[in-house]
């Protein structure tokens, strides 16, 4: 039976199911449970946003608190997914992988291609990303390009709780190491969910709604901006088709292709920093593959090249708006607000 | 008010509806419209589908523009006599309140469940007066398939549609998936319903499942109707149940449904979607497959029941969409002494693609 | 036939002595084809090391799993992948360990428990401790060891891995490989405790410093750390006080070494000189056995070359396969 939970609970459902189904399962991370050795309650976080609440009491051997040392426990669960576990580990803020990134993608990424096709390891990493949550520099980044960038990493970043279920699970099962994007500002938002376990595959992007005139191709937190901007431009009679990624590597480039060749015309729309980003990659593939296809130049509409700001003054302007993207899209069509 | 004029009104097709899109008229102001009579294309986010007018008569105002979204039961046009001044139209529409897009569950209208020995199922029912109706939909369908029947039939029965095992929201994991699991879940749901005495309507496998309970538990049925039924004849369109069993993804999925429907055009993405977070929930793979060995394994149907219900002495109405990819029209004649039907424009999914017709012929025979 | 005073059966002995001869003529023989320009890339030799890693892997089963250094091709053959295919590698041939994709510095066999050489020095303790984590949860009794150079034991992944498997009771040995030098730098520079085994306190587990070169000595010491670790007692450090008869990498001037230091490393203390000394004065074994190992030891390696030469390079086709398990 379906029924409307959050991204935070879809999540924690996900997990539940996937350890209650496969013992083999396990997660380690800060604070995931909390409390651990403290005098007062048990499971006295399950993680700083309540995420894995309730894991623990359900799946007591499976949840395992973790010191502050993000290299070694995020290669833990890299070296234990080598070795007949399926571990996922929370990186309580994806800035955090800059200590432990040599485990991510000099360890996890690679030994598969290193060790001549001979290792799996299917181990998942969670984080939260995204601006929004006036966290400043090093709490909020959209790090998607940098990981993307890695052969042997898959990077997963939904934006619904449907999807974040089946991706997560998905995640779970799957042999290769997963970046697992949440994005922190949408974990309160609700769709319709199986109770029952299921799965999405990768690589296959979602059309959150159809259009004739302009595709923006987007994920994440993106992607209820770019519902707004549609709405705003509507009223100029301007029709848009979303294109939600859901997995940005793989990508799912054949249906913004196929989005383009209809519409003829491409916004594209990432929280990242601009440089190197999921828009500078979806937008260079569509030049390449789709040109003739083309009648006007593709937008992007990114954060700034600049870090993520404290003062909400800042982080607002930061932060592309659903009002930039519904410009961006009329800037598209030849006409301006 | 005039009881004269008679309002047009957005349906509402399936719970989740709340709005649709008047994609386009098909009847000009001045233009006399005959029951049955195709009177506008509408588009939600799950279906699009002409609508036909349930009653006739002179159309008078054209309310709802082409392109634009209204709320389920907005005022979209007015039927009225010439006789009815045209004041008296203007009067009526500013005084229809249109309705809000509702954002929440309403109407107390919603699925019910109930766990039965087999597991968690799923229903739609419709209040009514006499014999109910149970609708039982066909492989991979689910209760949504009746979108465009059960408030049309409630008018004259009480109205159940069911999702049987294995399927839509009901209980995913069955231990033995085959055609006696889902005969035996239907009775049991009939029994939990109090249901002693129903007119059993079967869609495709669901048809076959309907005959089956015929023969079984002949006291139980007042009527059959068979609406392109599985069980009646050897053949079966295997590529379109391999494909859909197989189909991973919406490229596999979308030409795979196209041999539904007669007017292609129907399989919306929407629609596509909702079958694949149905298919990719854990289990229903496996179940699908084991389903297809029962009921067409050595690549035909393996159950015949048309001799058998010939013989029953229960009505049985046989309504087929002329351009039926998946079983062939010619099994229509199968039953001895059945009312059979052909529906031209329409093919395996014809309650949806002739709605209305189905509807009539159903209630013809309560 | 005297008595046997080794803590070893006789078969056992010979095996041990089979495995180092193989590793120093393995590597003595890298050395004379990289001179050559046989070679490609980086190549680290473990010659003069032999005695720790054999007399440590000689406790371990296939279960039993290892992290390894850039220096790993002795522990590879210490935990039993097959020399020819790790010559094939180093010579980045598809017929290779890892089909020519990982070459010296990541050979692995996950087969034989070992998880691979690695070019990152001090990230084989996060992973050694995982594959502790999961002999734990999957209820076996495996042990994990992770090896690191003085050099690497200054990483923050290794410190964080001794507070991580100390708090978690993992089955983990931390085994310091100490030559000395942290390539050209002396270990008196670069490490500030004056004693691992300090270290191994401070971080609530067992040290143990033995002679590296004593095969025996590192045989007992293991032996005990990993019959802890097997028990459920839990993680320890083991420093091995060893030579590296090599530069750090083929091609290493060595100028940082005193005058002479390799010439007196070779004649006084080379571990393998010393262990078989040992095992021919207690009149255990004869040198005949021994000398039939060592020629069967040359043919080993010369087919391994022949076969390393002989084999083809991989293609096109090779490469962007096996980056993912499905993409």
């Amino acid at each position: 039976m379906a029924r409307e939970i959050s991204i935070k609970d879809a999540i924690n459902e996900a997990i539940d199911q996937e350890m209650g189904r496969d013992p083999t399962v396990i997660m380690m991370g800060e604070d995931i449970v909390g409390g651990a050795g403290s005098p007062g309650e048990d499971d006295a976080w399950g993680g700083p946003l309540g995420v894995t609440k309730g894991l623990y009491h359900k799946h007591p051997d499976q949840m395992i608190d973790t010191p502050l040392s993000e290299s070694a426990y995020v290669g833990a669960a890299i070296g234990a997914a080598t070795c007949g576990l399926r571990p996922i580990a929370e990186l309580m803020f994806i800035d955090f992988m800059g200590v432990c990134l040599d485990q991510i993608f000099n360890q996890a990424a690679k030994f598969r291609y290193m060790f001549g096709g001979k290792a799996e390891t299917p181990v998942v990493i969670r984080a939260m990303c995204g601006a929004g949550f006036r966290a400043a520099a090093q709490h909020s980044q959209m790090l998607t390009p940098v990981l993307t960038h890695i052969p042997g990493l898959k990077v997963v970043c939904p934006s619904n709780a449907y999807d974040a279920k089946g991706l997560l699970i998905q995640s779970i099962r799957d042999n290769d190491p997963v970046i697992f994007l949440e994005h922190k500002a949408l974990y309160d938002a609700q769709t319709d969910v199986p109770e029952e376990p299921y799965s999405i595959p990768f690589a296959e992007a979602n059309i959150v709604r159809e259009g004739s005139d302009v595709t923006i191709a987007t994920y994440g937190m993106m992607v209820p901006k770019s519902v707004e901007a549609a709405d705003m431009v509507k009223a100029d009679g301007i029709d848009v088709e979303i294109i939600d990624l859901r997995t940005l590597s793989p990508i799912d480039m054949e249906t913004v292709l196929e989005s383009v060749e209809e519409t003829g015309r491409l916004v594209c729309v990432d929280e990242a920093n601009p440089r190197c980003s999921i828009a500078s990659d979806v937008s260079s593939t569509v030049a390449q593959e789709a040109f003739d296809a083309l009648q006007a130049p593709i937008q992007m509409v990114t954060a700034p090249h600049a870090p993520v700001p404290f003062s909400p003054a800042l982080e607002d302007l930061y932060i592309p708006s659903a009002a930039r993207i519904a410009d961006a899209v009329r800037t598209c069509m030849g006409s301006r607000s | 008010m005039s009881d004269k004029i008679t309002p047009i009104l957005m349906p509402k097709w399936g719970l989740s509806m709340k709005s649709g899109t008047l994609s386009a008229w098909h009847v000009e102001e001045g233009a006399e419209i005959v029951p049955g009579d195709e009177i506008m294309d509408i588009e939600t986010d799950k279906i699009a589908n002409a609508v036909e007018a349930s009653d006739g008569g002179l159309l008078r105002r054209r309310v709802g523009q082409e392109g634009e979204i209204y709320p389920v039961r907005a005022l979209l046009g007015l039927m009225a006599p010439e006789s009815v001044p045209d004041s008296e139209i203007d009067a009526y529409i500013d005084a229809y309140e249109m309705p809000e897009i509702e954002d929440d569950e309403d109407e107390g209208l919603v699925d019910q469940v109930v766990e039965l020995g087999i597991g968690r199922i799923r229903y739609s029912e419709r209040a009514g007066e006499g014999t109910p109706i149970v609708l039982i939909h066909g492989f991979g369908g689910d209760l949504d398939n009746w979108l465009f029947n059960m408030d049309a039939l409630a008018e004259s029965a009480p109205v159940y549609a069911l999702d049987l095992p294995g399927h839509g929201q009901s209980v995913k994991a069955v231990a033995e998936p085959g055609l006696k699991t889902l005969v035996a879940a239907v009775i049991e749901f009939l029994d939990h319903l109090d249901i002693t005495k129903a007119h059993l309507v079967g869609h495709s496998l669901g048809g076959l499942i309907a005959g089956r309970i015929a023969l079984d538990d002949s006291e139980r049925v007042q009527s059959l109707a068979l609406i392109c039924s599985a069980g009646l004849g050897a053949e079966i369109n295997l590529d379109y149940i391999d494909g859909f069993v197989a189909a991973a993804s919406r490229r596999d999925l979308k030409p795979v449904l196209r041999h539904l429907f007669a007017d292609e055009g129907l399989v919306t993405r929407s629609m596509v979607n909702d079958l694949l977070k149905f298919k990719r929930i854990d289990g229903v793979q496996a179940y699908l497959e084991s389903l297809r060995d029962d009921v067409f394994g050595g690549g035909q149907q393996s159950v015949h029941v048309a001799d058998q219900l010939g013989q029953l002495g229960i009505p049985v109405q046989v309504i087929w969409g002329a351009e039926d990819a998946i079983i062939p029209q010619a099994h229509a004649v199968a039953i001895a002494g059945a009312n059979v039907t052909i529906l031209q424009d329409a093919g395996h999914m014809v309650m949806m693609e002739r709605a209305s017709e189905v509807n009539d012929l159903i209630t013809s025979q309560l | 036939m005297s008595e046997n005073p080794f803590p070893l059966e006789k078969d056992a002995l010979l095996a041990a002595y089979r495995r180092m001869k193989t590793i120093r003529e393995f590597e003595e023989r890298l050395h004379v084809d990289f001179g050559r320009g046989e070679i490609p890339g980086f190549v680290h030799l473990y010659a003069g090391e032999e005695a720790a890693g054999v007399g440590i892997m000689m406790h371990l089963k296939d279960h039993d799993r290892i992290a390894s250094t850039h220096r790993g091709h002795g522990h590879c053959i210490a935990k039993g992948v097959d020399p020819a295919d790790m010559m094939a590698e180093i010579y980045g041939k598809s017929t290779g360990s890892c089909a020519g994709k990982g070459g010296s510095m990541h050979i692995a066999d996950l087969s034989k428990g070992m998880m691979g050489a690695n070019g990152i020095l001090g990230a084989g303790a996060p992973l050694a401790c995982g594959a502790a984590l999961a002999a734990q949860k999957l209820g076996h009794d495996g042990v994990a060891i992770t090896f690191f150079g003085d050099g690497a034991s200054n990483q923050g992944t290794v410190l964080e891995s001794m507070n991580l498997a100390a708090i978690w009771n993992l089955p983990a040995i931390f085994v310091v490989e100490n030559n000395g030098y942290a390539e050209s730098t002396s270990v008196d520079y670069a490490v500030a405790s004056d004693s691992y085994v300090d270290r191994a306190t401070g971080f609530g587990m067992p040290g143990i410093t033995v002679d590296g070169t004593d095969f025996f000595a590192v045989y007992e010491a293991a032996g005990e750390v990993i019959r802890r670790a097997r028990e459920g007692g839990g993680p320890s450090l083991l420093e091995c006080k060893m030579i590296r008869f090599f530069g750090h990498f083929e091609g290493d001037a060595q100028t940082y070494r005193a005058p002479g230091e390799n010439e007196d490393n070779r004649a006084h203390r080379d571990c393998i000189k010393m262990y078989r000394a040992k095992i021919v004065d207690s009149g255990v074994i004869d040198n005949d056995e021994l000398d039939a190992i060592d020629a069967e030891v040359m043919t080993v390696i010369e087919d391994a070359v022949q076969h390393a030469m002989s084999s083809p390079m991989p293609g096109l086709s090779d490469l962007t396969t096996d980056v993912y398990v499905s993409y």
